[in-house]
């Protein structure tokens, strides 16, 4: 037998192996982070196209969270008298504080729950980790908060509300909105591949969940309810990050074992969507 | 030599049918979960009803040595692009394994990501990442792909304003400066126009000639002779037929017109933007559509156009094939321009009569072509249709063995008398025949 092998320059070493999949599906984070590139390329096609094609560009950034705010101060504060409970601010920059993170979330909801079907000319024609794709378009998001976080300066500036020490967590109360907006994403997003449905639900989800969320009303409104719809409340994860977003601005109402119950929910969330997004995976290409 | 793909026992099943359909809306899901114990009562004995299975891919296994340049041919829905979606890593198998060693890159179109509203710049930039390279790699190759793409000026306009030719060149530069030690190919050369269609060949085969190994999935048996040294055939997605590229191919062909005389094109070829080719026929002298044909009678090419707007610069035209290759391509433009058959707006039938005494005894097929000049393809002579004819026009009684070559032409034959002057006819002989090309009236008007 002749053993004589000859290796070509050319030869990397990189071997690929084709194969069908079988039971638990590992994660492929490692791939993930090789193809950062690519996501990086998407994140900047997402955020440019967004404002190539609106006229107003960047300055929806400002205007959508600045309108909100405005209207939820007339009705929810004016009219139906709501109140900040035990927070020292005023209600309007009470609740852009929380709108700020909460647009963060909805609008990578928005966006990521509909992207694999979106970019259904990619997935057929070009192997890619597919988790780039719903990753991608929450971190577009990103540019739109930011501008924000910057309005919100302004805001407090006007309002004169310091800031406090606590505001170095912001960061991480960042991630942690990002990574629940991607964890219920990808959910979302191999969902809508096999159900179209999935479109209609995400604006009534978006909806529905934003006023299970303490964004309009303090936390401390929910504190009649009974102990055990006080927990169900709190497994939002969204509870969590809004409460977390207003302590570390006004320093008030620092998270406690609720925080951490709003946490594990994200990474319960998390942790199976991912799951479920790499086992479905193998199929988007065939019925996309 | 070693091997870049390993290809063993690759298979494919895809489940069509109502299952499949059923669960495509969320309520149906939710009925299938809740009715399946009644189903299940109703189907008892039965197993699950309508579902349908599919191998588009069974049992395939095949190896690919190292710098070999491969085509894979076969009929539409041979199994093909589900071979080349599976070795991309699009579509996983249902069973076997392949193994591909070396930097894999995959061209299943081009311009995959291309996005309308982003400049030329921007473009090259999202395609390059998509295809997988780096950013570092599309930064040194950057001015290599605009040169190649010759958009020059264009490139910080946004992509939607270029016209259909630069967007195709600028895509096909992209992809022709991928990298890849295998790279698998799907028909992406079936577009832009000619010239640089050729570049794209010819890079192609720059990098075939470095040693990369190209598998390459095609209709247009010319690019598949032309670019592979070995060819392999897929029907019904079972590898049938493996060998030199030349002798797949010319097999390929000669089964496709063993199975009957295919006088009818099937689908209209073209764009309904600019022209459609709606049908092609061969027709004896007589006006009927049986063959074999005679070669002793003219033959007419029929080609029925429908055309959107007037452009002097189409071109429409056929490939008459014989034996894999083109035997000859006539278009309806080769004469002088005041002779050409006027193409107006609306339906138009091109008459081509092909001389008797010119065809051999065999198979030939007709491969229906249109461009604009110069521009890009319209028809790029991917469908055809078969016919055979039988040659009677040779009366000569030793004439009883086939002459071999694509045509058989009477030609003329003299003796050159013995002290004659060399003179400078001497191996001119008399021209290839020109088929005539006329426009057939309309027998109705067309509104």
């Amino acid at each position: 037998m002749d053993t004589h092998v000859e290796e070509s320059p050319l030869t990397t070493g990189l071997t690929t192996v084709i194969q069908p999949s079988k039971g638990w599906v590992r994660l492929g984070l490692r791939e993930l982070w090789q193809y950062r590139e690519l996501l990086y390329f998407l994140t900047w096609k997402n955020v440019l196209i967004r404002y190539k094609q609106a006229v107003l560009g960047v300055i929806w950034a400002v205007l959508n969270p600045v309108l909100t705010m405005i209207v939820f101060t007339v009705i929810f504060n004016k009219l139906l008298h709501v109140g900040t409970g035990n927070y020292g601010v005023p209600y309007p920059v009470f609740v852009y504080a929380g709108l700020l993170p909460w647009n963060l979330f909805s609008g990578s909801l928005s966006s990521a729950g509909l992207s694999l079907v979106g970019n259904a000319n990619l997935i057929t024609k070009v192997y890619f980790p597919r988790l780039v794709i719903p990753t991608s378009s929450v971190l577009s998001v990103l540019p739109d908060f930011l501008i924000s976080v910057a309005v919100l300066a302004v805001l407090m500036v006007i309002y004169h509300v310091t800031p406090t020490w606590q505001i170095v967590f912001l960061p991480f109360l960042t991630l942690l909105a990002m990574a629940t907006a991607l964890a219920v994403s990808l959910w979302l997003s191999a969902l809508y591949v096999l159900y179209r449905d999935v479109q209609y639900i995400i604006p009534f989800l978006v909806q529905i969940w934003m006023y299970a969320t303490p964004i309009m009303y303090p936390i401390s409104k929910i504190a009649t309810f009974p102990k055990w719809a006080q927990v169900i409340y709190n497994l939002n994860p969204m509870t969590g990050v809004i409460g977390g977003f207003r302590w570390a601005l006004f320093g008030e109402q620092a998270p406690g074992g609720m925080f951490w119950l709003s946490t594990v929910m994200v990474l319960v969330i998390f942790t199976s969507g991912l799951y479920y997004f790499r086992r479905m995976e193998r199929v988007f290409a065939d019925i996309v | 030599m070693s091997t870049a793909i390993t290809i063993s026992g690759l298979g494919k099943k895809y489940t069509i049918g109502a299952a499949q359909e059923r669960s495509r809306t969320l309520r149906d899901a939710l009925t299938n979960v809740a009715g399946a114990p009644i189903r299940r009562l109703r189907h008892a004995g039965s197993s699950t009803g309508h579902v349908r299975t599919i191998w588009a891919l069974r049992d395939v296994s095949f190896d690919v040595e190292a710098g070999q340049v491969i085509g894979i041919i076969g009929r539409n829905g041979a199994g093909k692009s589900t071979l080349l979606k599976i070795l991309s890593r699009i579509t996983e198998p249902t069973e076997g394994r392949a193994v591909i060693n070396g930097r894999l890159g995959s061209l299943l179109e081009v311009g995959t990501g291309f996005h309308q509203e982003l400049s030329g710049r921007e473009n090259i930039y999202l395609n390059g990442a998509i295809l997988g390279m780096s950013r570092a790699e599309i930064g040194r190759k950057f001015d290599e792909i605009v040169a190649f793409s010759e958009i020059g000026e264009f490139l910080d306009t946004p992509v939607k304003r270029y016209s259909s030719g630069m967007f195709v060149r600028l895509a096909f530069a992209v992809a022709a400066h991928l990298d890849p030690e295998v790279l698998l190919v799907d028909e992406v050369l079936a577009v832009g126009d000619l010239s640089f269609q050729r570049k794209c060949l010819g890079q192609m085969e720059r990098i075939a000639g470095t040693g990369r190994t190209v598998f390459f999935v095609s209709h247009n048996m010319n690019a598949v002779r032309g670019l592979c040294t070995r060819a392999v055939q897929i029907e019904e997605g079972r590898l049938v037929a493996d060998g030199p590229a030349d002798e797949i191919v010319r097999d390929y062909i000669a089964q496709q017109m063993g199975s009957a005389s295919v006088l009818e094109l099937p689908r209209a070829l073209g764009n309904e933007d600019e022209l459609l080719i709606r049908a092609v026929r061969v027709l004896d002298d007589a006006g009927k559509a049986v063959g074999p044909f005679h070669s002793s009678h003219p033959l007419l090419v029929e080609i029925d156009v429908d055309v959107a707007r007037a452009n002097s610069a189409y071109q429409v035209g056929f490939d008459l094939l014989a034996g894999g290759g083109p035997a000859l391509r006539s278009w309806h433009t080769d004469g002088p321009p005041d002779d050409w058959p006027e193409l107006k707006p609306g339906h138009n039938t091109l008459r081509c009569v092909i001389p008797s005494g010119m065809l051999n005894e065999g198979s030939y097929a007709i491969a229906p072509r249109a461009d604009v000049f110069r521009s890009h393809w319209i028809v790029n002579g991917d469908e055809a249709i078969w016919f055979e004819v039988v040659k009677d026009h040779l009366e000569s009684p030793f004439s009883w063995v086939r002459n071999p070559g694509p045509v058989a032409p009477l030609l003329e034959w003299e003796a050159v008398p013995e002290p004659g002057p060399h003179s400078d006819q001497n191996g001119s002989g008399p021209a290839e025949p020109l088929p005539e090309w006329e426009l057939v009236p309309e027998p109705e008007s067309f509104t």
